[in-house]
């Protein structure tokens, strides 16, 4: 890995947590169309460490707690946020919001407030890249919730079954909303569960980005390569499962030793150890990453809300018979 | 023109498109060498070999995510379920991700996919193969739903539902897949989504169905030629989007309604078509509308011969609205 690459995926891991603090921001002045918010605060590695080793024309789906994922893969924070605001000018004319925004031209195909809803999908598309004969790799990104799905097994099947250039990424946070991991699943070797459908697979630390890089690189060019792939990264949900979740379900002194394995202090540590930053110079960063994550923000809130009537719109193609009017029951 | 039951106009049918578009491929249990449970997919492997027809694992869930992915990045997945009481394992799929991409994504997303399954009873399947779920369907926006009853409308609709833009689920009716036969022109040609078939007219009441219950609503229809009571029947074949105008047309002219479907009672596809008459049409009405439905129980094992809208029953909802 170059410097510049260190570099980048510092930058990158910034901007998501700057990211997320804004849109707490957002709900908390009420500007969010959405009650419901999902911080991957102490996971930006994962999301970084896979982003940044997948090329362009690759797709993914991720969960309820994906905006790290859709920022790593190249988002827009200004289209995003408005996003989340529902605005018009957000990537789904503000109909997806933060748990089902989605964006063809970045090969988002859609965050999913069903837990493990978008795995099998990734399935579909790889299969669609392989009978195209594409070079790109699709993959999921999902919690240790989703370990718990059926659908993800049957995907699991399907993707080793028929040598997809797929890949599996779990980001294991520990909880899936208030219960414990360990006590929601039978093993902790997800990895072992992995292999046993066929898949190639490992485990990385969640707060060593490098460790993600190397095994996401390696795992993606399995993928690529039609044999299918599944990593599963650990890490701490640094807070609540949701926006007003203080979470009762575990200890401070828990969540102060969950806390302390924080990607970015541990890489910027690194990066500065290394001379490869200065204090000075990180400080100049992160400021910079702020001010563009304000002016998202302000983005956001000041952009135009869509029309009523575009609740209508994109229920079915436009190009073909459509069932009765629903607009007209506006006018009633 | 050949005559052909329906099963034999679905593979047929299927090996027409996917020699026209290399982006349809159908996949499913048993569709490949084994030709489909009913045979629907008859001989397209050995056709198009196994990277067009795809043998999957039971795995509805799966089997029906896939198919978003694969409609979502350029393929029109043909997605064959056994029975329509299959479904359910699959149903999140269906409802919480192929219905809402479009709407989600903002227009960027879609899924042109089919989902078709046999449905309906009188096979003695019992609970688990011989339901009728299509209001479920109908219930969720984003689907559409069609549910021919014969071999021509097979061909057109099915035509229709594989180059249509979004999801659409394909519902075959089981006990008619060889019972009824007809002259299937060859030709590649597509019927409108969303357009009920006048299959006759008449003046002294309006006969509404679709699907699976449409063999015994022809008995019916027949008997009551013999009496010279004169019927419109209606097959709506489609059931989202529906063809309220063409219903509320003949309904309005003639005054008398009678609604068959074999599926529970309550929230029965038909109770939607009746409201929207009482709602639309009430002045025009002669008699209140009558439903002729299944029982809203599981669907019963021994007695399914009970169960099903027979055409007695049918001729005693007739009278009924004669008498009113």
């Amino acid at each position: 890995m170059t410097n510049k690459q260190r570099l980048y995926l510092l930058e990158q891991m910034l901007r998501i947590r700057s990211f997320e603090e804004r849109v707490g921001e957002l709900f908390l002045k009420g500007e969010s169309a959405g009650t419901m918010l999902h911080l991957s605060i102490g996971e930006e590695a994962a999301a970084v460490g896979v982003g940044a080793m997948m090329q362009d024309g690759d797709s993914f789906t991720t969960h309820h707690r994906g905006h790290g994922v859709f920022l790593a893969r190249g988002a827009d924070p200004k289209r995003m946020m408005a996003e989340i605001a529902g605005k018009e000018i957000g990537y789904c004319r503000g109909k997806g919001g933060s748990m089902h925004i989605a964006d063809m031209s970045l090969g988002h195909l859609g965050a999913n407030a069903i837990v493990g809803g978008g795995i099998s999908h990734i399935v579909g598309a790889a299969l669609s890249y392989k009978t195209l004969k594409k070079d790109n790799v699709s993959v999921a990104f999902f919690g240790d919730g989703a370990m718990q799905q059926g659908i993800l097994y049957e995907s699991f099947n399907l993707a080793a079954l028929w040598n997809l250039p797929a890949m599996f990424v779990c980001i294991n946070n520990q909880y899936g909303m208030g219960t414990r991991v360990d006590q929601s699943s039978s093993t902790l070797d997800f990895a072992a569960r992995a292999k046993s459908f066929g898949l190639q697979a490992d485990t990385a630390d969640g707060q060593d980005i490098e460790d993600v890089v190397n095994k996401a690189k390696k795992l993606l060019k399995q993928a690529r390569a039609g044999r299918a792939s599944f990593l599963t990264i650990n890490c701490y949900r640094f807070y609540g499962h949701a926006r007003k979740d203080k979470s009762p379900y575990r200890s401070e002194q828990e969540e102060t030793a969950g806390r302390q394995q924080d990607p970015i202090s541990f890489w910027e540590e690194n990066l500065v150890k290394a001379k490869i930053i200065s204090n000075k110079k990180l400080e100049t960063l992160k400021k910079e990453i702020d001010l563009e994550m304000d002016a998202a923000l302000s983005f956001a809130e000041n952009a135009k809300k869509p029309e009523l009537a575009t609740m209508f719109e994109d229920v079915y193609s436009p190009k073909q018979a459509k069932p009765l009017s629903n607009k007209a029951r506006l006018d009633l | 023109m050949p005559r052909q039951n329906i099963v034999k106009t679905i593979a047929k049918t299927l090996d027409q498109q996917m020699e026209i578009d290399s982006s349809i491929l159908v996949l499913g249990q048993d569709v490949g060498k084994r030709g489909g449970v009913f045979l629907a997919t008859e001989g397209l492997f050995d056709k198009y070999g196994p990277d067009r027809v795809i043998d999957t694992p039971l795995s509805e869930a799966a089997i029906i995510g896939a198919a978003v992915g694969m409609a979502a990045y350029g393929m029109r997945p043909v997605a064959e379920v056994q029975f329509a009481d299959y479904v359910f394992p699959g149903f999140d799929q269906l409802v919480s991700q192929a219905a809402k991409i479009r709407y989600r994504s903002g227009g960027q997303f879609f899924a042109p996919m089919v989902l078709r399954m046999s449905a309906g009873g009188g096979v003695k399947g019992g609970h688990h193969h011989s339901q009728n779920p299509e209001s479920l369907f109908v219930h969720t926006p984003g689907l559409k739903v069609l549910y021919p009853s014969t071999p021509k409308d097979t061909k057109g609709l099915l035509t229709a539902a594989i180059r249509d833009d979004d999801p659409v689920i394909f519902m075959e009716p089981k006990r008619m897949y060889r019972s009824v036969k007809e002259e299937v022109p060859e030709e590649d040609f597509e019927i409108e989504i969303g357009k009920a078939k006048i299959v006759q007219a008449g003046d002294d009441v309006v006969l509404i169905s679709y699907g699976s219950s449409m063999d015994k609503v022809l008995e019916a229809t027949k008997i009551l030629r013999e009496q010279a009571i004169s019927v419109e029947l209606i097959d709506l074949r489609s059931l989202m989007p529906w063809d309220k105008e063409a219903v509320l047309k003949s309904v309005a002219r003639v005054g008398r309604v009678v609604l068959v479907s074999e599926a529970p009672r309550t929230l029965n596809f038909v109770s939607e078509v009746s409201a929207c008459i009482s709602e639309e049409i009430l002045d025009s009405l002669l008699a209140p509308p009558i439903r002729v439905t299944g029982f809203d129980t599981p669907y019963p094992y021994a007695y399914d011969k009970e169960y099903l809208p027979s055409p007695n029953r049918i001729l005693k909802a007739v009278q009924k609205v004669l008498d009113y």
